[in-house]
């Protein structure tokens, strides 16, 4: 089982909806967040064109902040997730530092948070809650070794990226263009 | 024109606009790892090449500071835990891909040595002390007697917590400032240097610190080469790391970097040295607090630079 | 790294100076109804909790039986949304501290299926806001200085304003009592003040809004478009959007379904002087020079009439003034076009023949916010037109014919006949406006020789008519001539600043509201109640309104204790419950008005004079108006200034997201778009803090940040609307951003029907603190 989303770039409108759904589900404290959205423009007036990304964690496949962690509590779980134990962590930043997308924070309370594709869902058959709530349906979650999988079927026909494939880091968020 | 922008507006403390998670606390932590590497290196170097009477200073003396150092920097590291009541994990793995874990770990093997170490010469230091309890006063004996070998293990765990200083950082691929190779020995070097630096400065023996003082010269030597390798590799690398030599080039560190590191804190005090060793006479205490401050401030830089660094954004 | 923590301190300091000397100087100014801060008084709202009225009865507060949700500890509550006008219906969730943790779409309503917009999601942000009103506050006139408020009891604030009313309706009779009003509770005071004697309602939702749209559909169709906007996008093989911007116009069904049609191919050409986020999902984005538009649009009636690529059958069967309509744009070609909205003459018949070639499955969409140039009617008529000739109304993938489900209504003894209405402050004008003017009856609240009477109090229920109403001065001078202004509202808004009474009602979070039966594809009926108890000392909108009516003796038109009495009846009367509803909170009615799409030869009557679809209208000609649109050039912006046009962002609500902790999380200020080459001209940085001046000399009082995008043009500059509040009360909304609506001291009147074209403003650059300037 190979847990990863897909973003349809040619979609995503960039509300940020996904954002706050997660900071509600998930308790994210105001002024934080798991998810977030980027705006590039390219081009010049009237040739321009925009892409839009919901980012998260991207559940890296060889991911330098579980390697980097002192005391396992940035750990893989099935499925390929990357979560944090919270009383494990000690807080020492080393996995923030690690990490080339930002996509972890210190919450107040001292452990480090992140996106956990909402799995508290995903075991219960639930999509996570950026994905069940995007109001043009331009996330696509699912297992890649499941050829049925929303997300291997949005991959299928598509051309897609990932981010900073550069840093090797092996990223299982897809980005449909 | 091209435009890269958060639109759900990020605003995470620490996290953006720029990743600012360690504060002063890292380089300090660095700084006092270095600095004590240097020392214990020095000490078991002398030892082991049988100088102990000579160096005094080195092998005896300075190493009196090692301890409190290193106690200092994981206070320091401790502070910087922003879960600090499970600080405790860290000694439930050992966890050797993170450097953090094995830092820890290093600290923990590499303190009680030096202590030990320093414990022994306490009769020496006053020789009026005793132990009042029969089982240190076997270990202090044991010690003084098996000094060599001990210096043989403190001088290779020297090495690795010189190098770890280093590595802590360069093991975060996804700082472009930091990852790279050099980091490791550039930071062995320096620490070695602000040891060199400490003994000289608190040495009354004349010889002593032209020997430090000629090994200090050689290390400031393959520290410009270090820094002159690093950039050019930033130079020769991906636009990343490009951006990152740039902050030094240019840069907002650009006056910090070369007027307080490279000119203050390495350049000057060479010179300073090179005349005493040609005979002038320097207030030796001049190059060596300057070379501290230097290496001081190498750290907060790179901590600081490092964090700007990034691959995306 | 010091360089670093000093930069973002100074960054910090400039930003407080700068607010400070600027709000003074917004607070200063002085009417004879003063603007009053709230906060002035101590907010031990919390603790006056000695109302009259006991209304803990069971069924007001949350009952407690809302379903527990399995595997979890949160219990769940029907509601729909109450952050913008579209009415989602969805769940909200409360955990076992009764703390309300989300809101989540209800997967059986077509408004949302399932998904709320950013702005519902974030809805708990209104419910926990501790800015609120919390209590029912008194204006005290003070001699010696500034008006302030004092908390009053529910009783006293509600005698009071009964009083108050009472007395301007003895000395100038009830019609001078004006309801102003925008979302669900509006209902109950519009009850309360037409039994009082008075029909003077009005939205900010018609004159500012939709109403040129409904007018110019009524004038071709027979019927007003209305919200939902009966388009069937997730079925279009063409949407064609003049202007609107879906995407950042959260709007959701219409959202979801642009994003369906994109998934099924269709063809997307969005005209916008801007690159809105629609314009870049379309195949083809038209960059008009804006106020152009109505060339545009006749130039493409020319090219379907000219190419002969309209709907021949459709055209003979159901419009009326073909031939004078093909007359009329005869010289209307692309060429002609070109010189006005610089937009070349191939792609303006390459996006005609894409259109035609999708007909009739195609939408030429009437756009929502459409009060721009003042020439909105006839803009909105040519988009009718083009429909007409393309077939698209009643047909799918065009317009569906929607079904609203119908309740039955209480009986109440009949309304008082007025003696005069809004109108007749207006004699001879604005007859085609089917509803009142919100801007209308502001105007003629100023005393004029030419008026017998102007309005002398107020009722103002949810709308924030200073930052809401163009010409802000003319609001406030209007308010300062009133008897009594009363405002119901959740938030210490502008509007509350100025009111005799403030009376804060409860979220949609917390309370009953009448059933949602707003038309769909079938007709639905949706639930709220509320999952918590009103916090503070705040109450739902039906139970002020109906303690204001029995206090002003007309409790008689509220014929109930609860009003789930009311919704119990009526929900049984079609079948369902209010027991029923509470489980299930939105339920599908049966569709009783005939098929979603006229059938190929059915002969459809049209509620227009001629019975046909009106491409020539003998109506406007009646009236002295073009019958049909005829394009006007407007004025262009003087040297140095560019045009202000305003928009959506898609996590924020006008301004009543504001100061909502969970949305301004996601954007805590607006800034404006300017386009590099403007940049490089006034040597403008990104994120650099400028205030803006229009053409009228008029300064924003706060600075705003620039943005450099090549996503605006070079006439133009663009902000979003809703930013920019001067109530200090409002502790994060405050100070940030600038206000369009100050910048927006012209205002384009539409001759129609009364609309306040708001987009022929020009501003220009102060990069200085605006006092060094003037100086
Ligand atoms: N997120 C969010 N969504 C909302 C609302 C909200 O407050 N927040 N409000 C809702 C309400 S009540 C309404 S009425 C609607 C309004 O939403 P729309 O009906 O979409 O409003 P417009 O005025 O068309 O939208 C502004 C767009 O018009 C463009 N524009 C400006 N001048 C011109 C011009 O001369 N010609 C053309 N072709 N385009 C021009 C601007 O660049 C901008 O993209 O949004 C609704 N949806
Ligand atoms: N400059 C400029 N002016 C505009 C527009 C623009 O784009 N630019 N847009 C125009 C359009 S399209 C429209 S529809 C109008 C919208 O105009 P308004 O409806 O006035 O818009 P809001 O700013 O949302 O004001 C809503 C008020 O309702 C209050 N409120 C929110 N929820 C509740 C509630 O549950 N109960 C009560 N009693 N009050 C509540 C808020 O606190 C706020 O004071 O503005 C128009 N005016
Ligand atoms: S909710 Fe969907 S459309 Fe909106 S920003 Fe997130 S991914 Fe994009
Ligand atoms: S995106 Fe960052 S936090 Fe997530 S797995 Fe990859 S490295 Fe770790
Ligand atoms: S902050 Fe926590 S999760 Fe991150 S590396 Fe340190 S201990 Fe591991
Ligand atoms: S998957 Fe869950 S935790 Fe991750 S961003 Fe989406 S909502 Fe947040
Ligand atoms: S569109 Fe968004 S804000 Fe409007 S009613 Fe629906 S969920 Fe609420
Ligand atoms: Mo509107």
């Amino acid at each position: 089982m190979r847990y990863a989303m897909a973003v349809d770039t040619k979609k995503c409108v960039g509300c940020s909806d996904c954002v706050v759904a997660c900071q509600t589900e998930n308790n994210v404290p105001i002024g934080f967040c798991r998810d977030w959205i980027t705006e590039t423009v390219d081009g010049s007036y009237p040739n321009v064109e925009i892409e839009l990304r919901s980012e998260r964690c991207n559940h890296c496949e060889n991911a330098p902040c579980v390697r980097c962690c002192p005391t396992g509590a940035s750990h893989i779980v099935d499925g390929g997730v990357v979560l944090v134990t919270h009383d494990e962590c000690i807080g020492c930043g080393a996995c923030i530092q690690s990490c080339p997308y930002d996509a972890r924070y210190s919450h107040p309370d001292g452990y480090v948070d992140k996106c956990t594709f909402c799995m508290h869902r995903v075991e219960k058959g639930q999509l996570p809650a950026c994905v069940a709530v995007c109001p043009t349906k331009c996330l696509y979650f699912g297992d890649l070794d499941d050829p049925n999988s929303d997300v291997s079927n949005a991959l299928r026909n598509r051309k897609y990226k990932v981010l900073a494939d550069e840093a090797g880091t092996n990223p299982q968020i897809y980005y449909l263009i | 024109m091209n435009e890269e922008l958060f639109i759900s507006g990020r605003n995470i403390p620490n996290i953006d606009p720029y990743l600012n998670i360690w504060h002063w606390q890292i380089p300090i932590y660095l700084f006092l790892g270095g600095l004590a590497a240097g020392i214990l290196f020095f000490a078991g170097l002398f030892t082991v090449m049988g100088k102990e009477k000579e160096m005094e200073t080195t092998v005896k003396w300075a190493t009196f500071l090692v301890p409190v150092a290193l106690v200092l920097g994981l206070i320091a590291l401790f502070l910087d835990l922003k879960h600090q009541l499970y600080f405790w994990r860290l000694y439930t793995v050992i966890r050797l891909q993170s450097p953090m874990s094995w830092g820890a770990w290093t600290l923990m093997i590499i303190t009680p040595v030096s202590l030990i170490w320093a414990a022994a010469y306490m009769k020496e230091l006053w020789p009026g002390w005793n132990w009042k309890m029969k089982i240190l006063d076997d270990f202090d004996a044991w010690v003084n007697k098996n000094r060599k070998y001990v210096a043989w293990v403190m001088m290779f765990y020297a090495v690795i917590l010189g190098i770890y200083t280093g590595i802590l950082l360069s093991a975060f691929n996804a700082r472009p400032l930091w990852n790279n190779s050099i980091l490791g020995p550039l930071f062995l070097v320096s620490g070695m240097s602000t040891g060199a630096a400490t003994i000289m400065w608190m040495s009354k023996s004349h010889y002593e610190r032209k020997v430090m003082g000629r090994i200090d010269l050689l290390l400031i030597t393959i520290e410009l080469f270090l820094i002159t390798h690093m950039i050019m590799g930033f130079l020769a690398g991906p636009s990343v790391q490009l951006e990152a030599a740039n902050l030094f080039l240019g840069g907002q560190f650009t006056v910090s970097f070369w007027v307080f590191v490279i000119i203050l804190g390495l350049l000057f005090p060479a010179a300073l040295e090179v005349l005493e060793l040609a005979g002038y006479k320097v207030p030796v205490a001049v190059p060596a607090f300057l070379i501290l401050l230097g290496g001081l401030i190498f750290r907060f830089i790179m901590v600081e630079a490092g964090q700007i660094t990034r691959y995306l954004y | 790294m010091i360089h670093l923590y000093c930069l973002l301190i100074n960054k910090a300091i400039c930003i407080l100076n700068l607010h400070q000397n600027y709000i003074s100087r917004y607070l200063d100014m002085t009417n004879r109804r003063d603007f009053i801060k709230i906060s002035a008084l101590g907010l031990g709202g919390a603790a006056i909790a000695t109302s009259g009225y006991n209304i803990g009865s069971k069924l007001m507060a949350a009952p407690g039986d809302g379903e527990k949700v399995k595997g979890t500890n949160l219990k769940r509550y029907p509601t729909y949304c109450e952050v913008c006008f579209w009415k989602c219906a969805g769940w909200t969730y409360v955990d076992e501290d009764n703390n309300i943790v989300k809101v989540i779409g209800n997967d059986d309503d077509p408004h949302c299926n399932g998904r709320l917009c950013p702005r519902g999601t974030g809805g708990p942000g209104m419910y926990n806001d501790e800015d609120r009103l919390k209590t029912p506050l008194i204006r005290v006139k003070n001699e010696n200085g500034p008006d302030t408020f004092r908390e009053a009891s529910w009783d006293e604030a509600l005698d009071y304003t009964a009083k108050r009313l009472k007395e301007v309706a003895a000395e100038h009779g009830p019609e001078c009592v004006a309801l102003f009003n925008h979302g669900s509770g509006g209902k109950y005071f519009g009850t309360l003040l037409k039994a009082f004697g008075s029909n003077n309602i009005a939205a900010p939702s018609f004159a500012q809004c939709r109403g040129p749209r409904e007018t110019a559909w009524i004038a071709t169709y027979g019927e007003a478009v209305g919200s939902p906007e009966p388009t069937d996008i997730r079925d279009t093989q063409c949407l064609v959007l003049i202007g609107s911007h879906i995407g950042e116009n959260m709007h959701n069904g219409q959202v979801q379904e642009m994003s369906d049609a994109i998934d099924k191919g269709a063809t997307i050409i969005t005209v916008d002087p801007r690159f809105s986020t629609a314009a870049s999902k379309s195949k083809y984005w038209l960059p008009i020079k804006p106020a152009t538009d109505l060339a545009l649009l006749l130039s493409w009636i020319n090219v379907l009439i000219e190419e002969e690529l309209y709907n021949k059958e459709y055209v003979a069967q159901h419009t009326y003034g073909f031939e004078m309509l093909k007359e009329h744009v005869k010289n209307m070609t692309p060429e002609w076009a070109y010189g006005k909205t610089t937009i070349k003459p191939d792609l303006i018949r390459k996006t005609a023949r894409e259109m035609a070639k999708a007909a009739p499955a195609v939408i030429v969409h009437p756009g929502r916010h459409v009060t721009w140039y003042g020439d909105d009617t006839q803009r909105i008529r040519a988009v009718a037109i083009l429909n007409a000739l393309l077939g698209s109304w009643g047909a799918r993938g065009g317009f569906y014919m929607k079904e609203t489900a119908h309740l039955p209504h209480e009986t109440t003894p009949p309304f008082p006949t007025p003696k005069r209405t809004w109108r007749d402050a207006y004699p001879g004008q604005f007859k085609l406006a089917s509803l009142a003017l919100s801007s209308g009856i502001c105007d003629a609240t100023i005393p004029s020789s030419n008026r017998s009477c102007s309005f002398k109090a107020w009722i103002v229920y949810g709308t924030n008519l200073p930052l809401t109403l163009p010409n802000m001065d003319n609001t406030l001078n209007a308010i300062s001539h009133l008897d009594f202004m009363v405002a119901i509202d959740t938030m210490p808004m502008e509007v509350t600043g100025y009111a005799d009474v403030v009376l804060p009602e409860c979220t949609y979070l917390e309370r009953y509201d009448l059933i949602r039966t707003s038309p769909h594809r079938e007709p639905y009926i949706a639930l709220r109640m509320p999952a918590v108890e009103p916090k503070y000392d705040s109450k739902p909108g039906w139970w002020i309104a109906k303690q204001l009516a029995e206090k002003m003796g007309l409790g008689d038109y509220f014929p109930y204790d609860d009003i789930t009495e009311l919704l119990d009846w009526q929900l049984k009367e079609v079948g369902s419950s209010l027991e029923e509803m509470q489980k299930i909170g939105v339920k599908k009615l049966e569709r009783t008005s005939g098929p979603l799409y006229f059938s190929k030869g059915e002969n459809i009557e049209f509620n227009t004079p001629s019975g046909k679809i009106e491409l020539y209208s003998n109506e406007l000609a009646g009236e002295g108006f073009d019958p049909m649109p005829v394009f006007t050039k407007h004025p262009e912006p003087p040297q140095g200034f560019y045009r202000l046009i305003y928009g959506r962002a898609p996590m924020h609500t006008f301004s009543r997201t504001a100061n909502n902790a969970n949305l301004i999380d996601l954007k805590k200020e607006n800034n404006v778009w300017v386009n590099p080459k403007v940049a490089k001209l006034w040597d403008l940085k990104t994120g650099q803090y400028v205030w803006l001046k229009n053409q009228d000399g008029v300064v924003s009082t706060y600075p705003i940040k620039v943005r450099i995008t090549e996503r605006i043009r070079w006439d133009s500059v663009y902000m979003v609307h809703g930013f920019g509040h001067s109530k200090k009360e409002l502790t994060r909304a405050y100070g940030r951003g600038a206000n369009d609506t100050e910048m927006i001291t012209k205002v384009m009147m539409d001759p129609i029907m009364g609309g306040t074209g708001m987009r022929g403003n020009f501003i220009t650059f102060l990069t200085e603190k605006p006092e060094e300037v003037e100086s």
